[in-house]
């Protein structure tokens, strides 16, 4: 994980895209399927022919994008497994296997198949549905601040920093850039800048405390940020019972709405929620492509993650290396609460519950990422279009939605474990493999 | 480092001197020498201790209603009762402030030690807190019920103190484990699925047994896998918290009689200790898991220092390859201390079900396995000061409830009460606590030959 000239981007650690949105129809034999096949290319191997040769060893080594699709196929297998144990058509089939198997087979198969045909349905396209785009501006909308929050966790990993706490800068910025936009009365134009800067602020003051905490006394970031997420949450829940935060008639624990000229126009219509805040969340990303890549800063951020001793030697400062990047990374989460706040996530209004559980999901959005800018990216998208689908699964299905929180944990789960998914495939291991995640043990 | 050098030096107090035999017939001379605080450091240090004594003498001695304060040390449960007994208010609350501001002096003036200076902030914290309650009740209206807020700490604490242990287990072997929570919420829902499917027994050991399930997960992919041990866990969270949400949904929510109805256990009281007064109903008439609780606490305090086991988890924890070369079996060691763990964690979660409510909650352990993380990095990896610390949080969390049904002099906003905790912990381990040394090879797999 150390290896100094490796840690900078490579273009090839993106999953492809194409890759991903296909995953959610994959039943789950695809499995069984792809492994067939990757045993005839092993066969073939033997005749010589080169093209396929190079298929195949594409196929058979552990190059990242081969397993996180190998990582998302296991998942829904498990998943599948899971539908099956808690339908109750299969149940009922199963009391009576020996006498009629079939019966058991066909409830268990329509019961997974109605499952994932409507992950596909709430998440990328509806053929009943009345907009054909609906599904995918959904996935787009929570999308956004699961990139942004994610992009906040893994600047921090790529220092070696644990950010638990995107949950407490989503609320603080949130905050603040709510306040400014349903209490300031500015210009069109103006006013959103202002409450976006404002959002920026909060994230980064509620990271940065952790920061400058982390470098001038060695308190670890792993404590005070989770300490400073439960203060966020009950300066939310206080600030919600304040006459000048509240909205009338004061019986529920919502904010005012924000005003018009605050808000992000929508991208494809009112009609749709995806606005301009996903805009947003692709800029974000690039910034932290560019700062991990060509900045200086990026460079001490990689060499404090991959060396302390070394960064010290070459003259770099920690602490406020440190201090910096918390700033950073808060603004990054900071922006996630914006999108929330200002976007049509939540109703333009702050709530106690305005984070909507982003910032721990971050930290798996991170991690399937493998620490690099867009990785995040395509990760976030991955896991806002499970997120959208699980309300299509609600409706459509008996499958409780938490089924897709199982299966973003699998996906990781299968991801962070390259030795394992090798092992199952019987993948060798190859130089790309790896991530740049880089936070180690408490002492690092 | 020879005493010439430190005769040099006037930052540096020499505690102790011992004679250590190197070689036979080789004696050498021993300085233990401990750094004090710098300067700067010192000051501002003391200049905490001030303020915090400034705000107990001046804003609660001025803001405190004129009546004496009543406390009531029993608890809701009988036993041999102790009489109420009042205090002077105002006049206890500034005794107090006073005490704290001379702690300050003291540092100011003549430098504590490090040991010192952490017992002097306890101190404080504890005068501070006296302080506090009495200027609560000085209202005059109820009194302060010491007895049930203790009992509250107890409780509240029980599963942080398990979740602590659990940390540690693992911790002490190099294995980080962050999934506490995962486990925890695991075992809260086995304890209550199988504590109403068969008994509350097996309810506990299903909690256990699952517990150690997810401990193995943990140690399989963390030892044999070597994945990275943080993101292990946080992993392992999620995944927790999506299967026990899943299920909940698929099995519990329909048919909550059915499987969601455990009978939790109730408290024994044990004879003769039990009827000591006032310690007596706190400490001997709780429930089984309060008191495996207690036994696995003192049973890791001494084995971890005086046991071959305890040496060899020590060894591997801070050098695997020099615990290797000796011939311990590194990673065997490692699945057993996990494993265990697990197992520790589960019961920890089965204190939130069947230790209590009973029926089990989405997402019910709603963080605090991260607070028993806490309290382990907080309690410096010691088992003595996990358990200080989750009682520290137990205690906030109990004194949060107990001050929002009295009526304080000033009326407190319940919210901001409940940051208190927290932030207490923030300027704890940043002011006291400071650089904290984990296990050396904390989350470090150990591969052979490496």
């Amino acid at each position: 994980m150390t290896e100094g000239p490796d840690l900078g981007k490579r273009p090839e650690d993106e999953p492809k895209p194409d890759l991903r949105k296909e995953e959610p129809e994959a039943a789950p034999e695809a499995g069984a399927e792809s492994a067939a096949e990757g045993d005839t290319l092993l066969a073939t191997q033997e005749s010589g022919d080169r093209t396929r040769e190079t298929i195949g060893e594409i196929l058979r080594s552990d190059h990242p994008a081969v397993v996180t699709v190998l990582a998302v196929i296991c998942a829904m297998i498990v998943g599948a497994i899971l539908i099956v144990a808690s339908d109750e058509a299969t149940r009922n089939a199963a009391k009576y296997f020996t006498a009629a198997p079939g019966e058991t087979f066909s409830a268990g198969w329509s019961a997974i198949k109605g499952a994932y045909v409507a992950l596909f349905q709430g998440a990328i396209y509806n053929p009943e549905g009345q907009q054909l785009l609906a599904p995918i501006s959904e996935t787009l909308v929570y999308a956004t601040p699961l990139i942004l929050a994610g992009l906040s966790v893994t600047l921090a990993f790529r220092a070696g920093l644990f950010n638990i706490g995107a949950q407490g800068q989503i609320l603080m910025s949130a905050a603040f850039a709510g306040y400014i936009g349903f209490a300031w009365h500015l210009p069109a134009g103006i006013h959103i800048v202002v409450a976006i800067i404002g959002g920026i602020i909060g994230g980064a003051i509620w990271a940065g405390i952790a920061g400058f905490l982390k470098a001038k006394t060695g308190a670890h970031e792993v404590i005070t940020t989770i300490m400073l997420n439960y203060v966020g949450v009950f300066f939310i829940n206080w600030l919600l019972t304040e006459s000048w935060f509240q909205a009338p008639p004061f019986n529920q624990a919502v904010s005012r709405t924000i005003d018009g000229n605050a808000q992000f126009w929508h991208l494809f219509g009112s009609d749709m929620r995806v606005n301009f805040s996903f805009i947003l969340a692709i800029a974000a990303t690039a910034f932290t492509w560019w700062l991990l890549k060509y900045a200086t800063f990026g460079f001490r951020i990689r060499t404090v993650g991959a060396n302390q001793d070394a960064a010290r030697t070459a003259g770099m400062s920690i602490s406020s290396t440190y201090i910096w990047l918390m700033v950073v990374v808060g603004g990054l989460a900071g922006l996630a609460g914006v999108a929330q706040v200002l976007g049509d996530a939540n109703n333009y209004q702050i709530t106690a519950s305005v984070d909507g559980g982003v910032g721990f999901t971050a930290i798996t959005v991170a991690l399937l990422g493998r620490g690099t800018a867009w990785g995040t990216f395509w990760a976030g998208l991955l896991f806002g279009a499970l997120s959208a689908g699980s309300g299509q699964l609600q409706v459509a299905t008996a499958t409780p939605p938490d089924l897709v929180q199982v299966l973003q944990a699998l996906v990781v789960l299968f991801i962070a474990a390259p030795g394992l998914i090798r092992l199952v495939f019987r993948l060798r291991r190859s130089k790309a493999g790896g991530s740049a995640v880089l936070a180690k043990g408490w002492n690092g | 480092m020879t005493p010439e050098l430190n005769e040099n030096r006037d930052d540096v107090v020499e505690s102790s001197v011992a004679t250590v035999e190197v070689a036979p017939g080789e004696v050498v001379e021993q300085h233990v020498v401990e750094l004090k605080q710098s300067t700067t450091r010192r000051i501002g240090t003391s200049a905490a201790f001030i303020v915090l004594g400034l705000i107990a003498a001046v804003v609660l001695g001025m803001s405190a209603g004129s009546h004496s304060t009543s406390f009531d040390l029993n608890g809701s449960q009988p036993g041999i009762s102790v009489p109420k007994f009042s205090v002077p208010g105002v006049g206890l609350i500034v005794v107090c402030g006073i005490v704290i501001i001379l702690l300050g002096a003291g540092h100011l003036v003549r430098s504590y030690s490090k040991r010192t200076l952490r017992w002097a902030g306890i101190a404080a914290g504890i005068l501070f807190l006296v302080a506090f309650l009495t200027w609560a009740g000085t209202e005059g209206k109820q009194s302060v019920q010491v007895g049930s807020l203790l009992q509250q700490t107890l409780f509240l604490a029980t599963p942080l103190i398990l979740g602590s242990m659990a940390g540690l287990m693992c911790e002490k072997t190099a294995v980080i484990n962050v999934a506490i929570e995962g486990q925890m919420l695991f075992g809260a829902f086995a304890g209550a699925l199988f504590g109403t499917l068969a008994s509350t027994w097996v309810g506990l050991i299903a909690a256990v047994a699952i517990g150690a399930v997810v401990g193995a997960l943990l140690a399989v992919f963390a030892i044999k896998f070597t994945v990275n041990q943080i993101i292990l866990g946080v992993v392992i969270n999620a995944f927790a918290l999506g299967l026990t949400g899943y299920l909940y949904d698929a099995i519990m929510a329909d048919n909550g009689t059915g499987t969601n109805q455990p009978i939790p256990f109730s408290p024994i009281k044990i004879p003769v200790l039990g009827d000591i007064p006032v310690i007596g109903s706190l400490l001997f008439n709780q429930t089984i898991i309060t008191y495996l609780m207690y036994l696995i606490v003192i049973v890791i305090d001494v084995m971890l220092l005086r046991s071959r086991w305890g040496l060899r988890t020590r060894a591997v924890g801070e050098h695997p390859k020099a615990a290797d070369t000796v011939g311990i079996n590194v990673l065997r060691l490692r699945y057993q201390n996990v494993i265990i763990g697990g197992g520790i964690a589960g019961l920890a979660g089965a204190a939130l079900t069947i230790g209590s409510v009973g029926t089990f909650n989405k997402n019910m352990t709603s963080g605090q396995g991260f607070i028993a993380l806490a309290a382990l990095i907080f309690g410096r990896w010691t088992p003595r000061g996990a358990l200080g610390a989750s009682l520290f949080f137990g205690f906030a969390s109990a004194l949060q409830v107990a001050l929002s049904l009295l009526a304080t002099p000033i009326k407190i906003d319940s919210n901001l009460l409940q940051m208190l905790p927290y932030l207490a912990t923030i300027f704890a381990v940043a002011g006291l606590v400071g650089r904290v040394r984990a296990p050396a090879a904390d989350g470090e797999p150990y591969v052979k030959g490496d």
